[in-house]
């Protein structure tokens, strides 16, 4: 089964996303979404973490939560896709369960 | 699709409210069907009637309303969460023993097997908190 | 008490130290109310939640509720499963034996007392979490 992970809080403050990350299989998707977005740039302490995250798993961030705290999509490591809220509604469908690490 | 919807944090505190909103609103627009929407935690703080926000501030109880009413969804409190935090509706002030109640239209106060009943009965079970 | 006979797999994922805040608490009344519910449920403590098994819980002091029993009770509304990761309890400094012992009565087995609580790496805590159906995070 392939599971949908969303994350919302900054890797900078709480450690939701590194559980996350410990506790999805290959194959998983992730979603980051509110604050959790700014774990999506590349450059950060957090960026090497994510991006071989992004080797076994499938990496989305949600992007009017970007915008809306002025994250520029040029700096989006590579390889992780940015979504709206009806892609979002759709990787909800295309996953077997949702799991959200709050 | 059928989903259930969770929410575990008040409005204007955290933007779990918001998210919450955007999906279901999203969700609807694609056609799918919201089996319900449970409200838990501070969550239960969506459904009182009684939020003024500042003028030019959305208004996210009154949006809840309005989306319940637009696609008859069926918005539920937890009456323990409720409770504790002082949402009642006027059947709980009344045997409660309290001067007014608070609850907002669309929204309806119940217990916590309507959250269990809403996982077991919806494809999919999306949660936003803090 | 299901509906059309579902039987789904649900997992309840604590992550959350007890008191703080009330999630440990709330948490834990959807858990019994849902044990009536007659599906395959499954409890999972990560992080910071693995506090919330913490032997000889005082509150005496703070003025709020000790709930900590109740999570000895589980196993009455046969809930049977609960998961705790090794590597919380690990890099929290703790050992099982830092926990309350939480058991259930198998009435296959004659009655036989046996451990709910088993502790699991994340990668056999991952694999479980995988086959769940629906999984309430708090």
């Amino acid at each position: 089964m392939s599971l949908l992970h969303t994350v919302n809080k900054s890797p900078f403050e709480r450690n939701g996303l590194q559980s996350c990350l410990r506790l999805a299989e290959d194959g998983h998707a992730v979603l980051l979404i509110e604050d959790a977005v700014v774990a999506a740039l590349d450059g950060t302490e957090h960026a090497e973490t994510i991006k071989n995250s992004a080797e076994r798993l499938s990496v989305y961030v949600l992007g009017p939560d970007l915008d809306a705290r002025g994250l520029p999509k040029d700096r989006i490591i590579d390889g992780i896709e940015v979504v709206d809220y009806d892609r979002f509604v759709a990787l909800a469908c295309e996953h077997d369960s949702i799991q959200s690490w709050l | 699709m059928k989903f259930g919807i969770l929410v575990n944090e008040g409005p204007y505190q955290h933007q779990a409210s918001d998210s919450a909103y955007l999906f279901t609103r999203a969700a609807l627009a694609a056609g799918h069907e919201v089996f319900r929407i449970f409200f838990y935690h501070d969550g239960v703080n969506n459904g009182t009637r009684l939020t003024v926000p500042p003028q030019d501030d959305r208004n996210v109880v009154d949006r809840w309303s309005e989306l319940a009413q637009e696609h008859s969804l069926d918005l539920v409190l937890c009456v323990a969460a409720a409770q504790r935090r002082g949402l009642l509706d006027a059947d709980e002030a009344k045997r409660h023993k309290k001067d007014a109640d608070n609850i907002a239209p669309g929204f309806r106060i119940s217990g916590l097997g309507q959250l269990i009943e809403a996982a077991i009965q919806s494809d999919r079970l999306v949660t936003f908190g803090d | 008490m299901s509906e059309e006979g579902t039987i789904k797999k649900l997992m309840y994922v604590n992550r959350k130290a007890p008191y703080g805040t009330i999630y440990a608490l709330e948490s834990l009344e959807v858990v019994l109310i849902g044990a009536a519910f007659d599906q395959q449920v499954s409890l999972a403590f990560v992080d910071d939640g693995v506090y919330q098994l913490a032997r000889n819980q005082s509150t005496d002091g703070i003025g709020m509720k000790n709930f900590s029993p109740t999570y000895a009770a589980l196993g009455d509304y046969d809930v049977r499963h609960i998961y705790v990761e090794r590597e919380s309890l690990e890099t929290r400094g703790l050992t099982v034996e830092d926990l309350m012992p939480l058991t259930y009565e198998d009435e296959d087995d004659d009655w036989a007392e046996k451990d709910s609580l088993r502790v699991v790496d994340s990668r056999e805590l991952a694999a479980l979490m995988s086959e769940q159906d629906v999984v309430l995070s708090f």
